[in-house]
């Protein structure tokens, strides 16, 4: 993991204090609200439903057993003991006094971490996959580059001013689970036939009120490179982005109204009038970063894994979370654990302070001290021994932390919907809750296979329900929330924005609209076809038809 | 036979600590909604709005705006639904916020 | 409106000449972007000293061939959130612009340092603020992770500190 060096510290320190300062004058009355926004924006802080919310980055969704403990200890002393993991692998405690946010901000330099630019128009938080550095199918970990590009964007002179917020996606691997196509900037790695690296860049991917996949401007980019193409990209929307228009703001706009071709070609123009100045400098902190994520010293397994098959053969209970909770390690022997944070009923994202404690005991002793926050608002433990997977599991059990529902129909994604947010339009956590009751039985959940179903409480979308492969868009019609279903987006590397059924539903009616839809599946899938290739096999008709018809 | 009057309640969040208030009759502002001051006709509202400026320009509230409210038998409740969650707390969570603290008044909890 | 030039309050010594108004003899002057263009052909050899106001919609590159005659040029602010001028500001001087850049219009403290990092070296500032809290506010931060940018003196370039044999690009101490 990365660790702060005496300047990182320094940064966070001087950032704090300088807050610090922002804030007496804003409770002095010096500055006025509208002056301060911006300010306490460009550190997390919120003012919502009930009171001002604090955003903590987690940069990349890597955090470590020190981090999350006092990410509890926040919880308990400031907040009301829980904090939510959102869909940016952040975190964000509800009830936040604008009194006390500097002291927050102290206690999260205390563990080099921060809240800077976790909102505002900016360059947000990078996120990445939450499996980097353990995924079997990964190429290399992407986290160097997260990490490169975190200091280059934190209080960036000339991009802390854009036209609307802007973020970063990031994979190693060819199995895309950070959503990179619906992002600002999305970047992939590639290798090339002489195992040189490169980055696909892809530019005007989101979701908000007109969802878009990115568009491919740099197939190859060399690595050394890219800080200053970044550079040049960002250049483009800061001068040419649209201002008159928050809704038209972001850079997928700008893409789609120059066209692919006029905008790479704007980019390629800047990139080409300020090259790439001394890149040896990024080339060399690139290697120093990428010194903090060595590959951790694996003990080296035997093939046989006596204890985990025992518990699974003994314990059926444990075989459901082995099968569905575990993915492939690229070292033999191990493990990924995901801690689904989606039990039957709860608020999905949502963990208690005792929670976090007890996922950062089990990091420490059994995953090299190291936990992931997914944009799906689980946690994952990166490097387990499959032999440890048993001892890890009964703990899990004991806290309400082993539900057996990783990537099947009940690790639905919601925003916080109306009930905490400013701007829903709709409340969303009761709606996952009543789809999860609804659907308690794993083994029926199974049956259905790989599913994702995400719930947004507004247009925003922060709920992601446009690369749902279900998604539900909570709105509301003259006082009334109610519910318009989506079928067919993915946020994957085949992305898709998923496209409108029909007219919406009652709060109450969606759950029974959802078993409808996922009948029609059963009865129309082939041997072994899984919910989004049937869809796309077939089209919207059938499960419109079976959804409108009768009533 | 209840009695039922419709008009506008001025809420805001307390600066220092994010509380959500309303505009009392004695032109403070308190976390109850029982406590506010219904204004149920222009003159009203514009006194409301009036007084809210003042306690922005004096640093003790933010974000404040008016909502639409019913009084029933002198308890008053929020018309629309996001109004009512901010005036109790999460739906999801009845443990937190103006319905677990006692400050939520007469009408609880979220239905739906 | 005091004009914040190396951390004082100094006089404004340039004057503002519409574009149908006559130049005058001498002095320093500050035009349209559309005037310099027009009138490139009397500028070029007019005994006054010139600057230019770009509007935020202007482009860095359309000064090009007028640079090295250029003594001042003024980026606009019209409103807080508007940040592109600071592109601007950052392509002129990367065009190598190495005269006065000045920010004009919503300017607060809590900017300057960002100003003064992407080359503006004089600020039209609201009278709210006394000097001191401009002065304050000029080095909140003492370092900055992104290369390129002008710095006070006091400040670290994180990146290239941290490395042997590398020293900060663009190093030149700020004349604000």
């Amino acid at each position: 993991m990365y660790r702060y060096d005496e300047f990182d510290a320094k940064f966070v320190k001087e950032r704090t204090a300088q807050f610090r300062d922002q804030a007496n004058r804003r409770l002095s009355g010096e500055l006025s609200e509208d002056e301060f926004r911006p300010l306490r924006l460009m550190n997390g802080l919120y003012l919502q439903l009930h009171a001002y919310m604090l955003r903590v980055a987690i940069p990349y969704g890597t955090l470590s057993s020190k981090q999350m403990r006092q990410l509890a200890m926040i919880a308990e002393k400031w907040d009301k003991g829980y904090g939510h993991f959102t869909t940016r692998q952040n975190i964000q405690y509800n009830w936040i006094k604008l009194e006390d946010t500097a002291d927050i901000l102290q206690a999260l330099a205390d563990v080099e971490m921060h809240a800077i630019q976790t909102s505002g128009n900016c360059i947000r938080n990078v996120t990445s996959d939450h499996w980097a550095g353990a995924a079997a199918d990964e190429l290399a970990d992407p986290r160097p580059v997260g990490e490169l590009i975190r200091q280059w964007s934190s209080l960036h002179p000339e991009f802390s001013f854009l036209p609307r917020k802007f973020k970063f996606a990031i994979t190693g691997a060819p199995h895309d689970r950070a959503a990179v196509r619906v992002h600002d900037i999305g970047l992939r790695l590639h290798k090339n036939d002489a195992g040189k690296i490169g980055w696909e860049v892809m530019v005007g991917g989101g979701q908000g009120r007109t969802p878009m996949i990115a568009v491919t401007v740099r197939d190859f980019l060399p690595q050394n490179e890219l800080i200053a193409y970044m550079e040049a990209i960002m250049r483009v929307y800061n001068l040419f982005g649209r201002r008159d228009n928050k809704y038209k703001a972001r850079i997928k706009i700008l893409v789609h109204e120059l066209g692919a071709e006029n905008f790479r070609a704007e980019v390629e123009a800047e990139y080409a009038r300020h090259p790439a100045q001394q890149t040896q400098v990024e080339e060399a902190e690139l290697a120093r970063i990428a010194q903090y994520f060595a590959v951790p010293t694996f003990e080296k397994a035997s093939q046989a894994t006596p204890v985990f098959e025992a518990a699974k053969r003994d314990n059926a209970e444990f075989a459901r979370w082995a099968r569905n909770n575990l993915a492939a390690h690229h070292v033999a022997g191990y493990t990924i654990v995901n801690i689904s944070l989606k039990p039957e009923g709860g608020i999905p994202g949502d963990a208690s302070a005792e929670q976090m404690r007890i996922m950062a005991d089990l990091a420490e002793h059994h995953s090299f001290d190291e936990l992931r926050v997914s944009h799906a608002q689980n946690i994952v433990l990166p490097h387990v021994k499959l032999e440890d997977a048993f001892a890890v599991w009964k703990k899990l059990n004991a806290h309400d932390l082993a539900t057996a529902n990783y990537g099947l129909l009940g690790d639905i994604i919601a925003c916080p919907g109306l009930d905490y947010c400013a701007l829903a339009t709709a409340r969303s956590i009761p709606i996952a809750q009543a789809i999860s009751r609804k659907f308690s039985d794993v083994a029926q959940q199974e049956n259905y296979g790989p599913l994702k179903i995400n719930i947004s409480g507004c247009i925003n979308a922060c709920g992601h329900h446009h690369v749902g492969h279900i998604g539900i868009l909570g709105l509301d019609k003259k006082g009334e929330e109610f519910y318009q279903i989506t079928l067919g987006g993915s946020s994957s590397e085949n992305a898709s924005i998923g496209g409108i059924l029909g007219p919406g539903f009652a709060a109450h009616e969606v759950p029974d609209a959802i078993e409808n839809i996922l009948n029609t599946y059963v009865k129309l899938r082939n041997t072994g076809e899984e919910f989004l290739a049937t869809y796309r096999r077939l089209g919207p008709k059938p499960f419109k038809e079976a959804l409108y018809a009768t009533t | 036979m209840s009695s039922e009057a419709k008009g506008q309640v001025m809420t805001a969040n307390r600066l220092k600590d994010g509380d959500v208030v309303f505009l009392t009759r004695s032109g403070g502002w308190s976390e109850k909604i029982d406590e506010a001051t219904l204004a149920l006709e222009p003159l009203a509202v514009a006194a409301l709005e009036a007084r809210a400026s003042e306690a922005v320009l004096a640093n003790l509230v933010t974000g404040h705006y008016l909502f639409e409210a019913t009084r029933v038998d002198g308890k008053i409740r929020a018309d629309h639904i996001r109004e009512r969650i901010r005036t109790l707390g999460p739906s999801v969570r009845l443990d937190l916020g103006k319905q677990a603290d006692g400050t939520a008044g007469a009408f609880r909890p979220v239905e739906g | 409106m005091p004009l914040l030039k190396n951390n004082a309050f100094v006089p404004d010594t340039f004057v503002n000449v519409d574009d149908d108004a006559a130049l005058p003899d001498s002095g320093n002057v500050i035009v349209s972007l559309a005037r310099l263009q027009k009138d490139w052909n009397v500028i070029a050899g007019h005994a006054a000293s010139f600057g230019v106001r770009l509007l935020n919609t202007d482009k860095a590159v359309q000064l090009e061939p007028y640079l090295g005659h250029l003594s001042l040029i003024v980026l606009a602010f019209p409103s807080f959130g508007d940040g592109r001028s600071y592109s601007i500001a950052r392509a002129l001087r990367l065009n190598g612009y190495r005269g006065e850049l000045r920010a004009e219009g919503n300017v607060l403290p809590d900017q300057l340092q960002f100003m003064k990092q992407v080359g503006f070296d004089s600020f039209i500032v609201t009278d709210r603020f006394a000097l001191q809290d401009w002065q304050a506010a000029s080095h909140q931060m003492s370092l900055a992770y992104q290369r390129g940018l002008f710095r006070a003196a006091q400040e670290t370039e994180v990146w290239s500190s941290r490395h042997e044999g590398f020293v900060a690009w663009e190093e030149q101490p700020h004349a604000g």
